[in-house]
């Protein structure tokens, strides 16, 4: 893109110029100075990818193939870390066993109540602005620790004798309360519900798409006769696809990473049914010091997540409606 | 007459359908709001309320009288170590950080998308790509670098990496950068204006709005971060704010519910107010580049 504006302002000149030095050294002088200028204004992205990105990547891949200890050092090991976590480390299976369970079950639903507020939201209706402020607030302030010891008080309780007002709620609905935290059925949607609570982001993104929805095609669908859920069917949500591809594709990756939320309400409980993957490789490496184990755990998380990455943009040839395509 | 009359009165039904219509959609989407937002308001209300009463009268949203002793009785900490020192902690690590972060992310982005420099769109697309690495690969070299070079308990690791930018910031920028005219540049630059002036007199009053959103989310990510702070800060008078409330309210050790909620309460004061009062730079940054809450 850059060079050959250069070059054509250099075609652009008359021989008898191209002769003459000084242009054309002035010329020269004046690309390498945009050369110097350029790197100049990237260095600090540059500098800090190769300090903070490039060796840590290198280094990584290295001891992915040690038994690195922080405290002991380590050796090569070639593939026996991961001979170690598709054989015979269990609680590995667990933790991606859990981590799956999480994404099948959070992802799907987070998105469904995002795209369902979106279209409820997508409206001329007073006051509609107010109610999206609402619906955003769990997600500015669901990240944090507050809001996970919080979630954990609501389905806990104290954690001694007196029960949370999850519980207490169903008690009033006559309904018989539960061990959240003590049953691996039930402690995974504490976690799943956390994030379905925080729709928020995904949803300002499906409105930010129905908007771009030109009116023309709904005004076309009703002279046609069309019904209000055949024009959401035909219209709205094949124009749509493309947003909720990409929502879909982002909330997977950072399913697959979640960490604080577990680490602060389950602690990965009971019976490592929340012990996901962050959370495990987590402890491997700064519990028991195993930096090399926990590299490999690492770049196979990388493995998982391009893999899902690159089979859903295959799949999506088959769902994803993109209108300059089909002209 | 008779047809005026069926005609009003066939206006009239439809006016009404409309109005039930009307109070259908705002009773759901209020319910969804009461619901949305009951827990935020629970922890709120925790704060305040005499200790008895806090999970005897578990799911009510109204204290029978305020105590703001725990409040005060909070603030204390644990340890010996007051929250005065972590909420010290957390504004230096979220505020140097978003500072480093914006300037860098701010300079970058104007290389990328102005200056036409050998091995740019190269770059560009490497940069693009370490979008995608999980921070688990990075995490444990990074971790082993800043050991050896005695950086551990300070936070250097946290900050110093910040001078780099951020990716996600640098690419909105562009994108914004890309919408001023070109032409103003080359007016400049026609003036005698060096790159680097365009860049403080053209460029950079234009983007404030960008760099505005870009401030609020590095701000409020840096002040919920725990991983970062959990990794490389072990020492407590180092806690920010995040690792401080995990101790604190480690379960089995807490005896003053009323002091937790209210610590928990307050931590959450600095990004509600920022979400309260540059609500549309966070709407229109996540609407525009899709950046995750």
């Amino acid at each position: 893109m850059s060079e050959p504006a250069a070059v054509l302002t250099g075609a652009n000149q008359t021989q008898e110029e191209a002769l003459r030095r000084a242009p054309t050294n002035s010329r020269s002088r004046d690309f390498k100075r945009n050369n110097l200028v350029g790197y100049l204004f990237v260095s600090p992205w540059l500098i800090g990818f190769f300090l903070f990105g490039f060796i840590p990547i290198a280094i990584s891949l290295y001891l992915a193939f040690t038994n690195y200890h922080l405290l002991r050092g380590g050796e090569w090991v070639g593939l026996a870390n991961f001979e170690r976590m598709f054989t015979s480390d269990i609680r590995y299976g667990r933790a991606v066993v859990a981590t799956f369970r999480y994404v099948l079950l959070a992802v799907p639903l987070r998105l469904i109540f995002a795209l369902a507020v979106a279209l409820l939201l997508n409206t001329k209706r007073r006051g509609v602005y107010w109610f999206r402020a609402a619906y955003y607030i769990p997600s500015v302030i669901g990240g944090s620790v507050a809001v996970a010891v919080m979630w954990r008080q609501l389905f806990g309780g104290d954690g001694r004798v007196n029960e949370g007002v999850i519980n207490t709620l169903l008690g009033f609905m006559g309904i018989e309360r539960l061990n959240w935290f003590g049953n691996p059925d039930t402690a995974i949607w504490t976690l799943v519900l956390l994030a379905v609570w925080q729709f928020g982001s995904p949803m300002l993104i499906f409105l930010a798409g129905l908007r771009q929805i030109p009116s023309e095609f709904y005004e076309a669908a009703s002279i046609d006769g069309a019904s209000g859920w055949q024009k959401l069917m035909n219209v709205t949500l094949p124009l749509l696809t493309p947003i909720i591809f990409f929502n879909f594709i982002m909330q997977i990756i950072s399913g697959f990473r979640v960490f604080t939320q577990a680490f602060v309400i389950t602690a990965g409980n009971p019976l490592d049914s929340t012990l996901f993957y962050a959370l495990y490789l987590y402890r491997r490496a700064f519990n028991d010091f195993q930096m090399g184990y926990a590299s490999a755990m690492a770049w196979v998380l990388l493995l998982i997540i391009a893999f899902f990455t690159l089979l859903n943009f295959r799949l999506s040839r088959l769902w994803v409606f993109y209108e300059t395509k089909e002209g | 007459m008779d047809q005026a009359l069926n005609f009003e009165s066939h206006r009239h039904q439809r006016r009404r359908a409309n109005l039930t219509r009307g109070l259908v959609y705002y009773a759901g989407v209020g319910l969804l709001a009461v619901v949305m937002l009951y827990p935020v308001a629970w922890l709120v209300a925790s704060s305040l309320k005499p200790l008895d009463e806090i999970w005897t009268n578990v799911t009510s949203l109204i204290p029978s009288a305020l105590r703001f002793e725990n409040y005060a009785e909070g603030w204390q900490g644990f340890g010996g170590i007051s929250f005065q020192i972590f909420f010290g902690n957390s504004f230096v690590h979220a505020g140097v950080g978003t500072l480093f972060t914006v300037i860098s992310s701010a300079v970058v982005a104007y290389g990328f998308a102005r200056v036409k420099f050998r091995g740019r769109d190269l770059w560009f697309s490497i940069m693009l790509m370490t979008l995608m690495l999980p921070s688990q690969i990075l995490m444990i070299p990074q971790y082993i670098i800043f050991n050896e070079l005695g950086w551990i308990n300070t936070f250097l690791p946290l900050l110093i990496p910040r001078l780099g930018g951020d990716v996600f910031f640098i690419f909105m920028i562009i994108q914004f950068i890309r919408g001023i005219p070109i032409e103003l540049d080359e007016a400049a630059m026609i003036d005698g204006c060096s790159k680097g002036g365009i860049f403080f007199r053209i460029i950079l009053p234009q983007i404030t709005p960008a760099l505005v959103t870009a401030a609020i989310f590095s701000f409020y990510w840096t002040w919920e971060d725990f991983l970062g702070p959990l990794v490389y800060l072990q020492n407590p008078n180092m806690y920010t704010v995040a690792l401080a409330l995990r101790a604190y309210t480690d379960l089995g050790s807490v005896n003053n519910w009323g002091a937790v909620f209210a610590m928990l309460t307050l931590s959450l004061v600095p990004v509600i107010l920022i979400f309260v009062f540059f609500q549309r730079y966070l709407v229109e940054g996540i609407a525009t580049t899709g950046l995750k809450g």
